[in-house]
């Protein structure tokens, strides 16, 4: 078995600015790796990097497709790499409303990625779009309403929905939690933990929530000014933090 | 009869940045080995590192030098060097644990965080279930409130949910971190049933209990740690 992505030495600079540097860590298939830090610790810039949305300055990212074994994203075409993008990653934005269409109802919106890998059936997919629905638990009597009628919750569970409808093997998701009340977010963690567990699913979160990556990823990477300063099981770093800065993260969090 | 865990010279000392950097050594050198169906309680005042101990056999703390060696399937793994997947590749085979305390998940019921560990081993719903509901009985938890999240139980109940979770999969080696401390005293010798059923079928088990009664019906051996 070969790790799923492989990168080695990830550097992006924003002119004489870090954005991230000199990252370099395994994902295996099933496996979930948090990145937590602060704002402005280069946590979207590395997501952004390593799902072939934002060019390294310096380093590389391989990953193991299912046709040619490891390749590096970034050496590989542009539709090579679109196709990718469509099948065998998700990414899930903070803001639900970057990665759905607002314009076209709920159930195009999951029915789409099954069109764009090929999916035709007009019954099957629309089968599909409702089964998925469900499982992000919509009421399937909403299939045909706009996005722009569903709460911010409904929303972000349409966009997993949407995300995972083609079995990507890899998502990624920035900040999934971000910008929800609690109650909506217990929902949506709940929902995420099961689907990761039972589709194993390998992920790459981002969060500035500690209990949200404790919850989700089973390992962390701890970044600071777009350095990783700490890496590990995600228990351990959170019980027993070594490096300053993460000790500091973790004992800044307020205890309801 | 084989070790299931050997520890060599394992030392830790927590670093404490936040305040001035000051060091509070935990222990040096520390050796301990726990062969199957044997229960090593470990004994000394507060402070002595038992529980620091205990963490760092699960991986969930780091020591400073020395290693873990546990006995995982064929082979053996050095807990203290492998690398996260290996650990969790151990912990799902191998290592049980039940902590202080229950980390209990949101909207998660308690029958399925019972099962959790034999889910994970592939074991159908259906038996996982099962043997999850009959330790929750033998627990005393009232089937009426399987269904709900541990969320809203009380300590106690939270910990007997925790206790069941840990003894559902049955794994080669058990760590206890006082599990019977807000246990009432029928509990409690549920408890001292359950290891010395553990302790039977093979399972190498080792415990931090505060409760000396507790300590003396469970223990093989007393592994003495002084602060």
């Amino acid at each position: 078995m070969n790790p799923l992505l492989t990168v080695s030495g990830l550097t992006r600079m924003y002119g004489n600015r870090v954005g991230c540097r000199d990252v370099s860590f395994e994902l295996w298939p099933g496996g979930v790796m948090g990145i937590v830090g602060e704002s402005g610790s280069g946590k979207s810039t590395l997501l952004s990097c390593l799902s072939a949305r934002l060019e390294p300055t310096a380093g590389r990212v391989l990953y193991d497709t299912r046709e040619d074994g490891p390749v590096d994203i970034y050496a590989m075409g542009e539709p090579r790499r679109r196709m990718l993008m469509r099948t065998d990653w998700g990414i899930v934005h903070q803001n639900p409303r970057d990665g759905l269409r607002m314009g076209v109802s709920a159930g195009a919106n999951v029915g789409e990625r099954l069109m764009a890998v090929g999916a035709r059936h007009y019954g099957e997919i629309r089968a599909q779009a409702d089964d998925w629905l469900r499982k992000v638990e919509i009421d399937g009597e909403r299939i045909d309403d706009l996005p722009l009628t569903f709460s911010g919750g409904m929303l972000q569970r349409l966009q997993i929905a949407r995300n995972l409808v083609t079995h990507p093997r890899l998502v990624f998701m920035d900040e999934p939690t971000g910008g929800l009340d609690v109650s909506v977010q217990a929902r949506l963690l709940d929902l995420l933990r099961r689907l990761v567990t039972d589709l194993g699913l390998a992920a790459i979160i981002v969060t500035h929530d500690l209990a949200v990556a404790r919850l989700l990823a089973h390992r962390l990477m701890v970044m600071r000014r777009g350095e990783v300063v700490e890496t590990g099981l995600t228990d351990q770093v959170l019980d027993d933090p070594h490096h300053p800065y993460t000790q500091l993260l973790v004992s800044s969090v307020l205890q309801p | 009869m084989t070790d299931q865990i050997r520890v060599d010279s394992l030392s830790k000392t927590y670093v404490l940045h936040t305040q001035g950097g000051i060091e509070i050594p935990v222990f040096a050198d520390a050796a301990l080995s726990v062969a199957s169906g044997e229960c090593v309680t470990l004994h000394g005042p507060s402070g002595a590192g038992k529980s620091t101990l205990l963490r760092c056999l699960y991986g969930n703390c780091k020591p400073d030098s020395g290693a873990i060696h546990v006995s995982h399937g064929e082979g053996t793994v050095d807990i203290a060097s492998a690398p996260p997947r290996v650990v969790m590749e151990v912990r799902r085979r191998t290592l049980g644990y039940v902590s202080q305390f229950l980390r209990a998940i949101p909207r998660v019921p308690a029958l399925d965080v019972v099962a959790e560990p034999l889910r994970a081993l592939g074991v159908p719903v259906e038996t996982a279930q099962a043997r999850a509901g009959e330790l929750l009985a033998r627990l005393r938890i009232p089937e009426r409130l399987w269904s709900l999240a541990p969320a809203t139980f009380s300590g106690g109940e939270q910990q007997r949910v925790n206790i069941a979770r840990g003894f559902a999969a049955r794994h080669p080696i058990l760590l206890l971190d006082e599990p019977t401390a807000s246990l009432d005293a029928r509990n409690r010798a549920v408890v001292i049933e359950l290891i010395a059923e553990a302790k039977a079928a093979g399972t190498a088990l080792v415990g931090v209990f505060h409760d000396d009664e507790v300590r003396e019906a469970v223990s093989t051996r007393v592994h003495t740690m002084q602060g």
